[in-house]
């Protein structure tokens, strides 16, 4: 046993490289996060150092939640990620049920084709976009963000989708026909469960950057009533003058409710169900 | 109620024939049990039958009725997978009685069912149960509980012991043979095993590239097999093939079962003692011989050979098998 492979040099090792890790990764929320927390000179003076009592000073909050409908930023990012993310997640499962389930004339070509807007941004057609929307009256909705994060996010998602949806065993969506569920039945009630997984894996991909997306708000929605908050935050910062207070504030605040939704789907992400379905 | 005719039927995937035109008749109530090797057509052929897929040509006729474009919920039959195919998110109750609350039948008579087939499998304690939370067996007999529930006109297996272990399988197939005594429903099933097959069949089909070889009682094709293929496949050991002509025998091959050959000194056939296993109720003698290559003989009870030893085989006559050179057989 004396070469275990769990040895302590090893877990030691292993620890150190993933706190290392971490510590990278969080370092710029981190620094956000508690200068947000500081008086301006304080934040010019020692960036690093913590929000002691002689600095603390919560003028970038009252900033933010005094200037501009900050609560109303909030619900408009909100709405535009929850509700894309909803069509992104049921037309992309879709689509792969589809091309993963049937025999059809083309099916490889129209997977290929569905899985192109991966490698081509989005942002090259913005000029097109915006004149479909000027030409529909969406410009300045959420509706119009909405439609162009859907278009986005798909192409991700019908490929990730797509090979998991191999994975789900055929006998099983037999069992289903045989049973008489309709294709709809056995799509919602047993394949989405199987693939709940890859479905989270999806959702994060998806979600995060529609949350902190600039360009389309920016170009498609500038109005004040349907701002979001990356948008809105944009307010603090000047040519000549930036707040920085209340910058951080609003970045600090940002981040939150994106983090109570990557929670949710991470948990989702660990929990498998497959169990005892087929062997 | 429960009969089954193909005609002619085929299936093409592209451009390959996976199904080169089948005709076969299963009577009612009949047990029968399609076998060959992997990639012979068989499962194929049963996915055609529950309607999974179409057939490219030919009919598929149910108590007389035409199916070919009826749906398989529509078709009153029930399939049980190799992989159990359970819902995951059903509780063992609920697996059984899907396919009658799918049909609209009454709460109180899914229940009534469900509590029938459950007690036919001893299932009665696991009722509440998650397939996660059930064994191997215990989930194949759930998978068998859901068809029997819907009482079907005819039942599909499709090699529904290949993930058990040894014991397990020959309890199950005791319990499927039970079964279909009790119920007297024509079932149809699908193996590679040709044990199963031998001791549930009352039909056995033996296919080989999409094309049925033999179609009969299980003794028949094991006394009285068409072909080569099929006198090699059933019957374990493998029957033995000798060159007719070093035998002086007719046509181009000799089938001998291992059990209708001896040791006897003298014999016509000589050789050296290759291998010997002793299963105490038998044993099995593989001698190497020129020019007819490794021979089994199955000898009953117990026996002392030495390897390597020089021994004399001898076949019995009136139980050999003559075969022509394409492995068609001479009457």
């Amino acid at each position: 046993m004396a070469k275990s492979r769990s040895s302590t040099g090893r877990t030691f090792a292993a620890h150190a490289i993933l706190i290392t890790w971490t510590v990278i990764a969080l370092f710029p929320v981190f620094v956000t996060v508690i200068n947000s927390f500081k008086s301006r000179r304080a934040i010019f003076a020692d960036p690093l150092a913590l929000p002691w009592p002689e600095h603390f000073d919560l003028v970038g909050y009252t900033t933010v939640l005094k200037q501009g409908d900050f609560f109303g930023y909030f619900q408009n990012s909100m709405i535009v990620t929850v509700v894309s993310l909803f069509f992104v997640l049921l037309f992309g499962a879709m689509a792969a049920f589809a091309l993963s389930e049937y025999r059809f004339k083309g099916n490889t070509l129209l997977g290929l084709y569905l899985a192109l807007g991966i490698m081509i941004p989005i942002r090259l057609g913005t000029v097109a976009i915006l004149q479909i929307m000027v030409a529909g009256g969406l410009v300045n909705t959420l509706t119009a963000l909405i439609l162009v994060y859907t278009a986005q996010g798909l192409p991700l998602a019908v490929f990730i989708l797509s090979e998991f949806m191999k994975t789900v065993s055929d006998d099983l969506k037999n069992a289903g026909r045989i049973d008489g569920l309709s294709e709809y039945a056995i799509f919602f009630t047993l394949v989405l469960p199987l693939v709940r997984p890859a479905m989270a894996t999806v959702a994060v991909f998806t979600m995060i950057p529609i949350w902190n997306d600039l360009w389309f708000p920016l170009i498609l929605a500038p109005a004040e009533e349907v701002k979001t908050i990356t948008l809105g935050s944009q307010i603090f910062i000047g040519q000549f003058v930036t707040n920085w207070n209340a910058v951080l504030a609003a970045l600090s605040l940002a981040i939150l409710p994106v983090l109570v939704l990557y929670l949710i789907f991470s948990r989702q992400l660990i929990r498998g169900i497959t169990a005892g379905a087929v062997k | 109620m429960g009969a089954l005719d193909l005609k002619s039927v085929t299936k093409s995937f592209g451009t390959t024939e996976v199904i080169k035109g089948v005709n076969l008749e299963v009577a009612e109530g009949e047990f029968c049990v399609f076998v060959g090797p992997s990639g012979c057509g068989k499962s194929t052929l049963l996915r055609i039958i529950a309607g999974l897929e179409d057939a490219s040509g030919g009919d598929i006729l149910l108590d007389g009725k035409r199916v070919n474009d009826v749906a398989p919920a529509k078709r009153e039959l029930a399939m049980v997978f190799q992989s159990y195919a359970l819902y995951p998110h059903l509780t063992v109750r609920d697996n059984m009685g899907l396919a009658l609350k799918q049909a609209g039948v009454a709460k109180a008579e899914i229940l009534k069912a469900t509590d029938k087939a459950a007690g036919m499998l001893s299932l009665e304690r696991l009722l509440d149960r998650r397939p996660a939370e059930l064994s191997g067996g215990q989930r194949q007999r759930v998978a068998i509980g859901r068809a029997i529930v819907r009482t079907p006109k005819l039942f599909l297996f499709d090699e529904p012991l290949s993930n058990l272990d040894a014991a397990l399988r020959v309890a199950t197939r005791i319990e499927i043979a039970r079964l279909h005594r009790d119920l007297g429903a024509t079932m149809i099933y699908v193996t590679h095993d040709q044990v199963e097959a031998m001791t549930l069949a009352d039909k056995i089909v033996v296919l080989r590239d999409g094309r049925v070889e033999q179609v009969g009682s299980p003794m028949r094709l094991y006394n009285d097999p068409d072909n080569t293929f099929v006198a090699g496949f059933i019957g374990s050991p493998q029957m033995n093939f000798l060159k007719s002509a070093a035998l002086g025998q007719m046509g181009e091959t000799t089938g001998i079962r291992p059990e209708h050959l001896n040791i006897r000194h003298g014999g016509p056939i000589s050789g050296t003692i290759s291998h010997v296993e002793k299963l105490g109720g038998e044993t099995l003698v593989y001698v190497r011989t020129e020019p007819h290559g490794l021979l089994t003989v199955r000898l009953f009870g117990e026996h002392d050979y030495g390897v390597d030893s020089t021994v004399q085989l001898d076949i019995e006559p009136s139980r050999a098998f003559h075969f022509d050179a394409d492995g068609k057989r001479l009457r």
